[in-house]
């Protein structure tokens, strides 16, 4: 009894931490949301199918990708593979978070891993750095607002997606990569950031031109990783000079 | 069922594949070597990496300068929402007079 009457107030005041981590990436990604329901029903999709893919795949770009290549009839096999290699990046935010959840019990993972979208990782790893820890109560928090404004706003726009006037004018096709420099620029103390960073801009960039997107991703991904993993870093998560 | 909804069922499985799969399959070893660890830890900057250098290369004038402010305003230590608004903000100014 003691335990839990202690554990409580701790487990809702990190849920609590949890739930103000999210509105930046609420902010960010309800643009997207908005946009990809209004895609999807220009493609074709029921507004019934275009809040089913937001609240099961959960997974932006991906879902830009699938409702593109269905304006384009090609076979539908070749829409689940595509799907497939541009969210492939998440198999390393998995291993790289599972290090962290020694606490947490066999479905807490199984069912927190659903949530693991790129926000959701980057702030977890950014706790992780200082050293507070990833509790359950936290992760939900962050999770569970982005994702329920994620499938709303898809439906959203899915209702009235025709009356946005111009997302380029608006900006909305480049606010994601705003959004991830941000990301990136929130790991710069780590070891070795900038040959990682900057080996992996080079190489995805190449690859983007000559592979082809997605795997752009992934081969860049993989250079920056070797970088950090054949470099020796004596000085772990030391103070930068900037 | 049409071929839509399976499409995505498909689709949300696969995901939810590479969601679980890469902690799957790292939980299976008792350790994990250095060298594993070390370039784990260099995952988040690698992979946000690849999501924004195409496009900053594909980009114009506005994008770039957008994302140079971005980067100068963490630098700067302001923090996510405040570097995102006023990055976006540049986007916008600088399209509508440069487009």
């Amino acid at each position: 009894m003691t335990a839990d009457s202690y554990a409580a107030p701790r487990q809702r005041s990190d849920f609590l931490r949890g739930l103000l981590a999210s509105p930046p990436v609420v902010v960010a990604a309800a643009p997207f949301g908005v946009l990809f329901g209004a895609l999807a029903v220009e493609n074709g999709f029921t507004t019934y199918e275009a809040i089913l893919m937001s609240a099961t795949i959960y997974a932006g770009a991906s879902q830009m990708v699938g409702i593109d290549l269905f304006g384009t009839k090609v076979a539908p096999w070749l829409i689940v593979l595509s799907i497939f290699a541009v969210n492939f990046r998440h198999v390393l935010y998995s291993a790289t978070i599972g290090r962290q959840l020694s606490g947490w019990t066999v479905f807490q993972r199984y069912f927190g891993f659903f949530f693991l979208v790129d926000p959701q990782f980057a702030e977890a790893e950014q706790r992780v750095e200082q050293g507070r820890g990833i509790s359950f109560s936290w992760y939900m928090g962050m999770a569970l607002p982005i994702y329920i404004f994620w499938v709303v706003n898809s439906w959203l726009g899915a209702l009235f997606g025709s009356l946005i006037p111009d997302p380029h004018a608006l900006g909305i096709d480049f606010l994601l990569p705003i959004y991830f420099l941000g990301l990136v620029m929130g790991f710069r103390k780590r070891p070795l950031w900038l040959p990682v960073v900057g080996l992996s801009a080079i190489v995805s960039i190449i690859a983007y031109r000559t592979v082809g997107s997605p795997w752009h991703v992934s081969i860049g991904a993989l250079a920056g990783i070797l970088v950090g993993a054949l470099f020796p870093s004596p000085l772990p998560l030391q103070e930068d000079d900037e | 069922m049409s071929t839509t909804f399976w499409v995505i069922i498909a689709g949300a499985v696969l995901t939810y594949a590479t969601r679980a799969g890469g902690h799957l399959v790292l939980s299976r070893f008792e350790r994990i070597h250095p060298r594993v660890e070390a370039g784990l830890n260099a995952v988040p900057a690698a992979v946000l990496t690849t999501l924004v250098a195409p496009a900053a290369v594909n980009g114009g004038t506005p994008e770039l300068v957008a994302l140079a402010v971005g980067a100068a305003i963490s630098l700067a230590g302001w923090g996510m929402l405040p570097m995102f608004m006023t990055a976006a903000a540049v986007l916008i100014l600088l399209r509508h007079l440069l487009g």
